[in-house]
């Protein structure tokens, strides 16, 4: 599912990468514990987390994570967006819950790590 | 014998969470310069970004070494900090002593270590109670599946 359907669906801001919202993604993988993200995610999969700290990015860009989503309206501060754009991960923030993000984005096909 | 072709090592600070993972992505774009496997990258900068992790959390001071041979890449994680007790509890999955604080930026899920193991072709570790605590990792080139 290309991303800009993903923010619309989800009404998601972007907060980094508005250049590079033209990608695919078709696993997610959804935790706010960071190892677990780096033990399951797929490569090139689209991240849904709670955890807005700097460790979220880094985490992403370690694990090889294509974009992540924000939940439940967090927002990452400055330093964090930041780095975001430097490694060149897109990234969202969406008013939805976890359960919500989730759900939608399996109804529509999209598929979990495992 | 493997021939060494390039070695890099990082200073690892405790407690200073916001630079925390600068190593691992260091490695990453070493790695992807020279143009290795992906597989073999993923492996690299998992054990590399826990392992830092570890230091930042749980040590005082650390340092990272990075091997790059025309084998295999191979990390030493050594710190100077209060060690490791008993090494096969810290290796069970989901054991942690991570603080309150730790777990809400998303650390401290016990996974650490048997991330690091699961990624590594040879994994060691080696510590003394109140003194610190070596990891040692090699993850082959040519074992990338
Ligand atoms: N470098 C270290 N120095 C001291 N203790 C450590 C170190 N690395 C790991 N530990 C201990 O081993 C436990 C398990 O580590 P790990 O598997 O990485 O999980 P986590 O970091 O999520 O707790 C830690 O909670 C800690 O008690
Ligand atoms: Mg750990």
């Amino acid at each position: 599912m290309k991303l800009t359907q993903i923010i619309d669906i989800l009404d998601c801001e972007v907060l980094s990468g508005k250049d590079e919202l033209s990608i695919d993604v078709e696993t997610v993988v959804a935790s706010d514990g960071m190892s677990e993200i780096l033990a399951f995610a797929h490569p090139g999969a689209l991240m849904i987390t709670g955890l807005t700290n700097i460790q979220s990015v880094r985490t992403a860009d370690i694990a090889n994570v294509r974009a992540v989503i924000y939940i439940r309206g967090k927002r990452p501060d400055e330093k964090t967006i930041k780095l975001a754009e430097v490694v060149g991960i897109p990234v969202l923030a969406t008013r939805l819950g976890m359960f919500d993000v989730c759900g939608i984005l399996r109804e529509r096909g999209l598929k979990g790590g495992m | 014998m493997a021939e060494e072709l390039l070695r890099k090592s990082y200073q690892i600070h405790g407690r200073d969470f916001d630079k925390a993972g600068e190593t691992a992505s260091d490695i990453k774009d070493i790695l992807k310069k020279i143009g290795v496997d992906a597989g073999v990258i993923h492996h690299t900068v998992v054990i590399a970004f826990e392992a830092e992790m570890n230091v930042v959390m749980y040590a005082s001071e650390g340092t990272v070494t990075f091997v790059f041979t025309d084998e295999d890449i191979r990390l030493e994680i050594a710190d100077e900090g209060p060690g490791i007790e008993d090494i096969d509890l810290a290796l069970t999955e989901g054991y942690s002593t991570a603080t309150d604080q730790m777990r809400e930026m998303g650390f401290g899920f016990g996974m650490g270590l048997p991330n690091i193991r699961k990624n590594a072709d040879e994994f060691n570790i080696e510590s003394e109670p109140g003194v610190g605590t070596k990891v040692s990792a090699v993850v082959r080139l040519d074992a990338s599946a």
